[in-house]
């Protein structure tokens, strides 16, 4: 074990530290070629990850580059930069330490180039684009250990993908290059150690001590949550109750639209005052940062907030986390709490605030699933091709390189390591040539192959490739500033602000504003207190619910009685059982019920918001084939509730697996769903252009949207390999084809065909509150058709002219 | 009828879903701004590898266009080519296709910014083109009458029941009409830009690309707040 040096050693004893058991097992396993630590917040996780480093550079004879040190968050590069530096300087160790993001200045990260710190701190894109550079090799040459914080959060989306495919080019730049993956409580720890891997080396799993279980209840509230909907609005006086008895609570919701309204609820009931702020992603990063700030002094007693808090930094002394929603996921409720104090083995203490009637069953059975540390998560299935693609034109930007060689190290990854050479070689003629079946660009092929390696064809492609570099794709926003001072408050989706009129009002960091005007691609708004804001914020996605809490749920219905329910909760669920039935884990119960003079048919599937909404999708085109007249529909986690002209008499073949299949196939490819995933795709791997701020000033747009390329593929190139990623993309994310297909084929295997159909002569208890729930969609095979009609003539009306005004032309002028 | 009918100048017009214009008394048949070998273009000048299936999408709308309403004269009103090389780059199959089209008419090629200067391709080069009361050309004159002309794509955005909705749309007044862009992929000029506010009357029209076309008082789409709102 490298020893630990005795001034470090010194400068612990002086505060009275010592080193945590897994601490201490860090700097014996420090050989290892990989290794995994699992441990709670407070735990001096970081610590642990760069202990070895510190023994290893003490003697001060490493030249050049020794640790990477990466990490979700630029902020929280910046703050282990902190951190790191006091005990370095303090006891005079011969250790550089320096941080490296898109905040970085251009002077000093060239000079980090050539001459780089001991220890260097990142992220996976900053780490992606230094890789572009012809000096990589250099650079890295010596690198002996790589460090992963956050590896959990990392894992579950393409960063992680990306920066795995990094660690494979490091790995052959610096061999022996030895890893480390820093990671909260997760589900299947094995799984996470085989993504850190070098495939196939193994690679350990230290597991500190989980410390004491969180202290974990229900609020309880005066008023019973409503029927329907989310927000928690009825636990207003509750929720302040409990943020005046804590120091500082954190107040998490799932949408930031939620957040907002929250917010403004809370602090009109707020009459003492109490400092309480707001902090979610859409908001300008001033304003976060202010957040921030008085939260890390203590100036602040509460903050509502999103997933944006979910990772990173000891926000100060936060000793109460609300949870206002069903959390959807328990792992992600298990980290959330684990936000609430940050002192290694003192319990953290939470409260969840179910929204709806039905979300107390879920909140019940995620209560029930922490205590049992039966964690949830979905296995990510193999690496996404998009970032392959973008991965072999950034390898490009940093010079000629060989097929096979790429390919040996790109499966190295562990996510990669099934992909099969066609795989591989499909994503390399993209990179080349575009891969259309129409052979059009053998002139201007992006790479070309010379004397056995391929390389850029025009060198100066590469600033466009690094331009583009990186996997997260936002929905194309527009800053909000107010008019006249220009202060910048935060950012819509551009989706949005196109359906704002002059003078309509939203929330944006908990102040009503109205809409005056669009100006340079900037939405300009004036401050409208006290007017009821009449748009919803964001159409931010929803989290589906996992489908081991879908599981829990079900087994609650299974029994008799259910004396830890609320009593109008169980009385509801009793009700339901009386007059129908409770839905089974393995069987799919359909009502169908006359109510408001239409057929209703609803569907509980429990397979997830996304999975529920591609059923309704599916279902009322089959429907509307079979003659049915579907009028709409509207999904949420557990079920979707279909109405239209015609009873449904005999719903199972309209769910026969192979005719849904070909819907998917055929009708849901022009959904906008598609779309949205194709425009995603299309950008990380390269197909068309990042839309960079700069790039968009100009009011002539010279781009055409993604959806005329999706089209025009699908039209004359089916087979193309960027439509096959699309598919995949949609099938285990927005569509969740994934999750009808698992719940068919578990009602498949009973013998009487699993399908449940009660007939009944009015709405049940359990699909009452769908007909509550926002978010209905309406079937109509013209439907856009007829929305521009109707938008045309209220223009018209407005302006005092019918449509017998137009056409023919009247003489004008 | 899916078409949507106009007077300019004492010339009875009509648009058609597609973005073609035609002038029924002439059997004349309108469109602006193809450009044509989009693709190879962005290809050879930024080496984005776009799907190069646009120039046939867009024949393919105009052989149907062709076919519906048999003109004696096609007049393309410039822009039809993305550049010059581009119309040189141009595929063989799509070429001829072109010249099947253009077989058995009159064919008039205005020069836009994009394709200026004479084709080596058959039909008329011409910077603009007068038929009866009308003049054709590609960039709008500030003050002309009785003027057709492209160039800046517009389009125009409708916002219904929460729904965005953008079309392609073709702007007419009196003294003029502006065309939108027929090519398949081909951005768009917001018809609430202040360069075609400035170009169009008061009391101008957009009308919207659909079957059938919609038409809307341009004014309303300005973005500028309507006397209701603007008090509060």
């Amino acid at each position: 074990m490298p020893a630990l040096p005795p001034s470090l050693d010194t400068w612990f004893a002086a505060r009275g530290w010592s080193l945590h058991p897994h601490q201490r097992e860090m700097l014996d396993r420090a050989a290892d070629p990989a290794l995994l630590l699992i441990a709670p917040t407070g735990g001096g996780k970081t610590l642990a990850g760069f202990l070895p480093t510190l023994a290893e550079l003490a003697p001060g004879t490493h030249k050049g580059l020794h640790t990477l040190y990466i990490s979700p968050l630029k902020a929280l590069a910046a703050d282990i930069r902190r951190n790191l530096t006091r005990p370095v300087e303090e006891t005079g160790l011969p250790i550089r330490i320096e941080d490296r993001t898109g905040d970085t200045s251009y002077t000093k990260r060239r000079r980090q180039r050539a001459d780089p710190p001991h220890i260097l701190l990142t992220t996976p894109e900053s780490l992606a684009l230094l890789l572009t550079y012809e000096d990589a090799p250099r650079i890295f040459a010596g690198l002996s250990r790589v460090i992963v914080d956050e590896i959990h959060a990392l894992a579950e989306s393409k960063r992680g993908d990306q920066l795995m495919l990094s660690l494979a080019r490091l790995s052959r730049l610096a061999p022996g290059l030895r890893r480390v993956g820093l990671s909260a409580t997760v589900e299947d720890p094995a799984a996470i150690a085989r993504f850190l891997a070098r495939h196939p080396e193994p690679c350990a799993v230290l597991q500190a001590d989980p410390g004491p279980d969180p202290d974990i209840a229900m609020l309880q509230t005066l008023a019973p949550p409503p029927w329907a909907g989310g927000g928690g609005r009825y636990a207003i006086p509750e929720v302040l109750a409990q943020v005046k008895a804590h120091r500082t609570t954190l107040i998490f919701h799932n949408t930031r639209a939620q957040a907002e309204i929250f917010f403004r609820e809370l602090w009109l009931a707020n009459t003492e005052n109490l400092p309480i702020g707001i902090h979610h992603g859409s908001l300008a990063r001033e304003q976060r940062e202010r957040v921030e700030q008085a939260m890390v002094e203590g100036k602040l007693r509460a903050v509502v907030c999103t997933g944006s808090l979910d990772l990173g930094i000891d926000w100060g002394d936060v000793d109460l986390v609300i949870q206002v929603g069903a959390p959807k996921n328990v792992k992600r409720l298990v980290q959330r709490i684990g936000r609430a104090n940050h002192r290694y083995n003192a319990p953290s203490k939470a409260l969840l605030v179910p929204a709806n009637r039905f979300e107390i069953v879920e909140c019940t059975a995620a209560l029930e699933a922490v205590r049992a540390h039966d964690l949830d998560g979905d296995p990510r299935g193999p690496g996404p091709r998009d970032v392959l693609c973008q991965h072999i034109l950034a390898t490009a930007a940093a010079g000629p390189f060989d097929a096979g060689t790429l390919y040996a190290e790109v499966t190295s990854a562990g996510a990669y390591s099934a992909l099969t050479r066609a795989e591989f070689y499909a994503c390399l003629d993209f990179a080349a040539t575009g891969g259309y079946a129409l052979k059009a660009y053998d002139r201007y092929q992006r790479l070309v192959l010379k004397s056995g390696l391929w390389q850029l064809r025009d060198p100066r492609t590469a600033a466009q490739i690094r331009l583009n570099l990186g996997t997260i794709i936002d929905s194309e926003t527009l800053g909000v500033r107010l008019r006249g001072r220009g202060a910048p408050l935060g950012e819509v989706e551009e989706y949005f602000a196109s359906t704002l009129t002059p003078g309509d009002t939203f929330l944006m960091g908990g102040e009503v504003v109205r809409y005056e005007g669009l100006r340079e691609m900037t939405v300009e708004v004036s401050r409208a207190p006290g007017r009821t804001p009449k748009v919803a914020v964001f159409s931010g996605s929803k989290f589906s619910t996992s489908t081991q809490l879908s599981h829990r749920i079900l087994d609650l219905f299974r029994q008799p009685d259910w004396p830890e329910l609320p009593a109008h909760t169980a009385h509801w669920l009793a009700l339901q059982r009386e007059v129908s039935r409770l839905p089974e884990r393995d069987r799919l119960l359909i009502e169908t019920f006359p109510h408001d003079g239409r057929a209703h048919l609803c569907l509980y599937g429990f397979a997830g918001r996304a999975a529920q909404q591609t059923l309704g999708l599916l279902l009322t085109k089959r429907m509307e084939d079979e003659g049915l007249h579907p009028l709409g529909f509207v999904a949420t986690d557990y079920a979707t509730l279909i109405w239209g002209l015609d009873e449904v008499t005999d719903p199972a073949p309209l769910l026969d697996p192979a005719a849904l299949r070909e819907g998917l196939d055929t009708w849901l490819a022009g959904n906008a769903v598609m779309k949205r995933t194709f425009r995603a795709s299309a950008i990380i791997a390269g197909l068309i252009d990042r839309n960079t701020p700069g790039r968009r000033k100009t009011g002539r747009q010279a781009t055409f949207s993604s959806d005329i390329l999706y089209d025009t593929l699908r039209k004359y190139d089916p087979g193309h390999l960027l439509l096959d990623i699309t598919r995949e993309e949609a099938l285990r994310g927005l569509v969740s084809f994934g999750r009808i297909e698992e719940m068919l084929s578990r009602i498949a295997s009973q013998n009487d065909g699993g399908i449940d159909h009660a007939r009944l002569d009015r709405v049940t208890p359990l699909a009452a509150p769908l007909l509550l729930e926002h978010g209905r969609v309406p079937v109509e095979g013209a439907a856009r058709e007829r929305l521009v009609a109707e938008a045309a003539e209220s223009l018209l009306a407005a302006a005092g002219l019918a449509e017998a005004d137009l056409q023919p032309s009247a003489p004008m002028g | 009828m899916n078409s949507y009918s106009f007077t300019l100048a004492g010339a009875a017009l009509t648009l058609l879903p597609s973005g073609a214009l035609l002038w029924s008394a002439e059997a004349m048949l309108v469109v602006s701004d193809l450009h044509l070998g989009k693709s190879e273009r962005f290809a050879r000048r930024t080496g984005t590898l776009l799907p190069p299936y646009e120039t046939r999408e867009t024949l393919a709308r105009l052989d149907a266009d062709i076919q519906a309403t048999a003109p004696r004269t096609v007049l393309c009103l410039g822009d039809s080519f993305d550049d010059a090389e581009a119309a040189a780059a141009l595929a063989e199959e799509d070429l001829s296709w072109l010249t099947r089209l253009m077989a058995g008419r009159s064919w008039l090629w205005i020069e836009g910014n994009h394709d200026p200067g004479p084709l080596a391709l058959g039909g008329s080069h011409l910077a603009q083109h007068r038929a009866g009361p009308l003049t054709f050309r590609h960039i709008a004159e500030p003050g002309a009458e009785a003027e057709i002309s492209g160039h800046y794509h517009p389009k125009a955005r409708l916002a219904a029941r929460g729904e965005s909705l953008t079309r392609p749309c073709l702007l007419h007044d009196a003294a003029r009409a502006i065309l939108p862009a027929y090519g398949a992929y081909t951005g768009g000029l917001s018809c609430a830009d202040p360069v075609l506010l400035s170009l169009m009357r008061e009391d101008a029209r957009a009308v919207l690309l659909g079957a059938p076309p919609r038409a809307v008082p341009l004014i309303s789409l300005s973005g500028r707040p309507r006397a209701s709102t603007s008090s509060r």
